[in-house]
């Protein structure tokens, strides 16, 4: 497969799984603020925090200096929504996608393509709506369903070939990613008070997590009760819930060695090292672990690492004069 | 529906003036359509369209860059009998056009023999000196041909140019065939219309069958200026329906005597190159130094023979337009055959006695640049003003070379939805040829009309359209139409760094 191709197929996947999960983060910090009060009064201020894009909101909404009545409900959701100027909005992480995908769409499975130009076809329309902002659930929603459309699509008519393994590398990684946030966001609303944890409220934020990345009936199943530890388990270690960063990372990894044909446990350059590293990493860590170091260190340094590991994917296998094979 | 259908003054492909209709069939079946339905299923090929993503690039456009190729649903439909003469005739002028081009560059036997002035050949911008002495394998110089047809007045019909370096359209055509059946299927049940499909099968087998000679199992890529060109919805179209990798310039290099494209596991051979840019943008070390789509080196290895270059380099000499003129001559030389098909009749501004002719006819005649391609720089006399006519003689008299003129034609109109009625537009028609180790012609080719009332510029930069083109095949021409109406029983079916640290743009500077 072409390096560029490669790349596009990768970076498309990302993009459609950021843009859910951008959908994700909104709903999540809606369900946990919703008819709270005091401390946990609507914010919105975290969810910016926690995509990592302050900088960039700080520029285009507060000329570079943030005070707290700049984090209003709606210039929080049009930045993260339809503000072309972020490009980790959802329409620009749309457009990115969707400009990849023209550029191999003779790599990918015409449905794939259909509904990635239709996906992007409806955020285009949905921002040039007015009211869209006002009542964005359904906005929303719709967004995780085309996601899952597409996820769907392709896992079902793409050939299991290398673009196929670029395709689950991109979006596992950056499912991994954003699930780890999505824990962090729940770190962010609850610092004001920690002694709220372990409260009958608390039960309800967990859930309200376990909601938003869809897998509060799944954790029912397998653990039954909301206990934190229990939740934080599932979400970062569980080997079968297919949102949970191990879970994602699992795979991911699988893809790579796909592609590069070397077998498990074995590595033959940098991006299978670091990959493979991390999840090893993860497959032994137990929950105490994360917990006693504290959480929101560890998801820190899960995202720091995650970060080289797409430096390395992109060196290693989409910006490389290689030798004639 | 055709109430105030009218078509005087021009050939209409299915309504005679005063007479029966051409297709009484077409008509028949088109009058069990209320307006209001053929407005409906309209607007769902358009609402498909948008989802698939069917478009080119208008450029200049900076929200959308793409606009959706405009179709019409009502069909262009021609007689297998009067077909069969245009596809001899076609495969006759690209078989004589290719004999051409391969004694330009060698013999040049045809000016040795006096039949075509060597000043004509040595002023050509399309000619390349890089070519000279060059034999492509299988000798093979025009793979992809779209010949650009019109019927006049009188009916018959005329070669308006050849496009013989990147012709575009084709995708349109299996699109637009693709689209037909799923918004109008009645219209096909019983019906034999020559099947369109299987090009993209018949242009791989072309491109593999030139590929350099002892090769196994050659590798053919599709090589693109990128999705910024109009024509990138083909390119990448093509590109998957043979199975082939859509290449950039970028994606290619050449190493030790062989084009290598780059993939994950390191360096693959490429043997056939279709490519969809320029001569001028091939290979900044033969042509134009600052190309950044091409591929430093390729001409070198294209001359070694170790790549073939689809259409080869040097073709567009003979889609020039004085050369154009000569086409009849060609054939009767190579061939000694007359030409099947008619050329347009055109004077020569390179020639004395005709360029005066053409100075003194300026307000009845169509001139055009020789060496453009896509219908640029035309003036269409009848319709330009004195001052026009003035600039377009100047700019002929300075360079006769540069100039041909042609009589006005008037295109032949197809019944076209406009609102929810029909109404005649203008057309022209532009088949596609194949030639690799035999010649092929796709049965029908790309119908262009011109949207707006009146009009005869079917360019889709300029509102113009398409339409599905049938070819007919029953000999009886009767009934295709009505057994599909009785059969299908359609009158009822008519119900009617960031987020995730990192961004593309960030770590792929």
């Amino acid at each position: 497969m072409l390096c560029r191709t490669a790349g596009y197929i990768y970076w498309l996947s990302r993009y459609i799984e950021r843009a859910e999960n951008v959908a994700r983060f909104v709903d999540v910090n809606q369900t946990l603020t919703l008819g709270a009060q005091g401390a946990l009064s609507p914010q919105w201020a975290p969810l910016v925090y926690t995509t990592g894009d302050e900088e960039i909101f700080a520029e285009l909404y507060c000329d570079g200096k943030c005070e707290p009545e700049h984090f209003s409900e709606e210039n929080v959701l049009r930045f993260l929504t339809f503000d072309e100027r972020n490009p980790n909005s959802i329409l620009s992480c749309l457009s990115m996608a969707r400009q990849n995908a023209r550029g191999v769409r003779d790599n990918l499975p015409a449905l794939t393509w259909e509904e990635i130009n239709k996906f992007y076809l409806m955020v285009r329309e949905a921002a040039d709506r007015p009211h869209t902002l006002r009542q964005p659930y359904d906005f929303l929603d719709e967004v995780k369903r085309r996601s899952h459309l597409i996820g769907g699509v392709t896992h079902s008519t793409m050939s299991r070939n290398e673009g196929w393994h670029f395709y689950r590398i991109g979006r596992m990684l950056e499912r991994a990613d954003k699930t780890s946030r999505m824990l962090d966001v729940k770190y962010y609303v609850l610092l004001p008070d920690p002694s709220d944890v372990g409260t009958p409220l608390d039960v309800v934020q967990w859930s309200a997590l376990l909601e938003s990345t869809s897998a509060l009936q799944m954790y029912r199943k397998r653990y039954g009760r909301i206990r934190p530890r229990k939740v934080a388990r599932f979400l970062i270690l569980d080997r079968e819930f297919p949102r949970s960063m191990g879970y994602a990372l699992l795979r991911a990894e699988q893809s790579m060695h796909a592609i590069t044909g070397s077998p498990q446990g074995v590595y033959r350059n940098s991006a299978e090292q670091l990959l493979g590293r991390l999840t090893a990493e993860l497959s032994y860590t137990s929950v105490d672990d994360v917990i006693e170091n504290g959480m929101h260190q560890f998801i820190d340094g899960f995202q720091n690492r995650l970060n080289e590991i797409g430096v390395a994917v992109e060196s290693n296998f989409f910006h490389v004069q290689q030798e004639r094979g | 529906m055709f109430d105030a259908y009218c078509c005087d003054g021009f050939f209409d492909e299915v309504f005679s003036t005063g007479g029966p209709p051409r297709l009484p069939d077409l008509v028949e079946h088109l009058r069990g359509f209320s307006g209001e339905e053929l407005r409906t299923r309209q607007r769902r090929a358009e609402a498909l369209l948008l989802n698939l993503g069917i478009t080119f690039a208008v450029y200049g456009d900076d929200r959308g860059t793409e606009k959706v190729w405009p179709v019409d649903l009502i069909p262009r439909i021609m007689d297998a009998t009067e077909w069969g003469g245009i596809e001899k005739g076609l495969e006759q002028r690209i078989h004589a056009l290719n004999l051409f081009i391969d004694d330009i560059y060698n013999d040049k036997k045809i000016i040795k023999d006096g039949v075509l002035p060597e000043e004509i050949v040595a002023t050509a911008t399309t000619y390349r000196k890089e070519c000279e002495g060059f034999h492509p394998p299988n000798g093979v110089w025009v793979h992809v041909t779209g010949t650009d047809l019109v019927r006049d007045r009188d009916g018959q019909i005329y070669v308006l140019e050849d496009n013989l370096r990147c012709p575009s359209g084709v995708s349109y055509v299996l699109e637009n065939r693709e689209l037909m059946k799923r918004t109008l299927p009645e219209v096909f049940r019983g019906a034999s219309v020559a099947p369109v499909e299987d090009y993209p099968e018949r242009l791989l087998s072309t491109l593999l069958d030139t590929a350099p000679a002892g090769l196994d199992e050659p590798t053919a890529v599709v090589l693109t200026p990128g999705i910024y060109n109009s024509a990138y919805f083909e390119h990448s179209f093509l590109a998957q329906q043979m199975g082939v990798e859509l290449v950039e310039g970028q994606d290619l290099v050449v190493d030790d005597g062989f084009v290598f494209m780059q993939t994950t596991h390191g360096m693959k051979r490429v043997d056939v190159i279709y490519r969809r840019i320029d001569d001028d943008f091939l290979d900044p070390k033969c042509f134009r130094s600052n190309s950044a789509l091409g591929v430093p080196g390729l001409m070198e290895v294209y001359k070694a023979g170790r790549v073939t270059l689809a259409n080869a380099p040097g073709t567009g000499i003979a889609d020039d337009k004085a050369i154009y003129a000569y086409v009849p001559q060609i054939i009767k030389y190579y061939l000694g055959e007359d030409a099947i098909l008619n050329n347009v009749p055109t004077y020569l501004c390179s020639d004395a006695q005709q360029r005066q002719h053409v100075l003194d006819h300026m307000n009845e005649l169509v001139v055009k640049p020789t060496n453009e391609s896509g219908g640029y720089g035309i003036m269409l006399g009848p319709q330009a003003t004195e001052s026009e006519q003035a600039t377009c003689a100047d700019a002929i008299r300075q360079n006769p070379r540069n100039f041909i003129a042609q009589p006005m034609l008037t295109l032949s109109t197809v019944p076209t939805l406009i609102g929810d009625q029909l109404e005649p537009r203008h057309v022209d028609l532009r088949p596609f040829i194949l030639t690799g180790n035999e010649t092929y012609v796709l049965p029908g080719g790309l119908t262009r009309v011109a949207l707006r009332q009146g009009s005869m510029i079917v360019n889709s930069s300029q509102g113009g359209g398409s339409k599905d083109t049938w070819v007919i095949g029953s000999a009886s021409g009767k009934s295709a139409w009505r057994e599909a109406e009785s059969s299908s029983g359609f009158e009822n079916s008519m119900q009617s760094q960031s987020t995730g640290g990192m961004s593309q743009s960030q770590s792929q500077s």
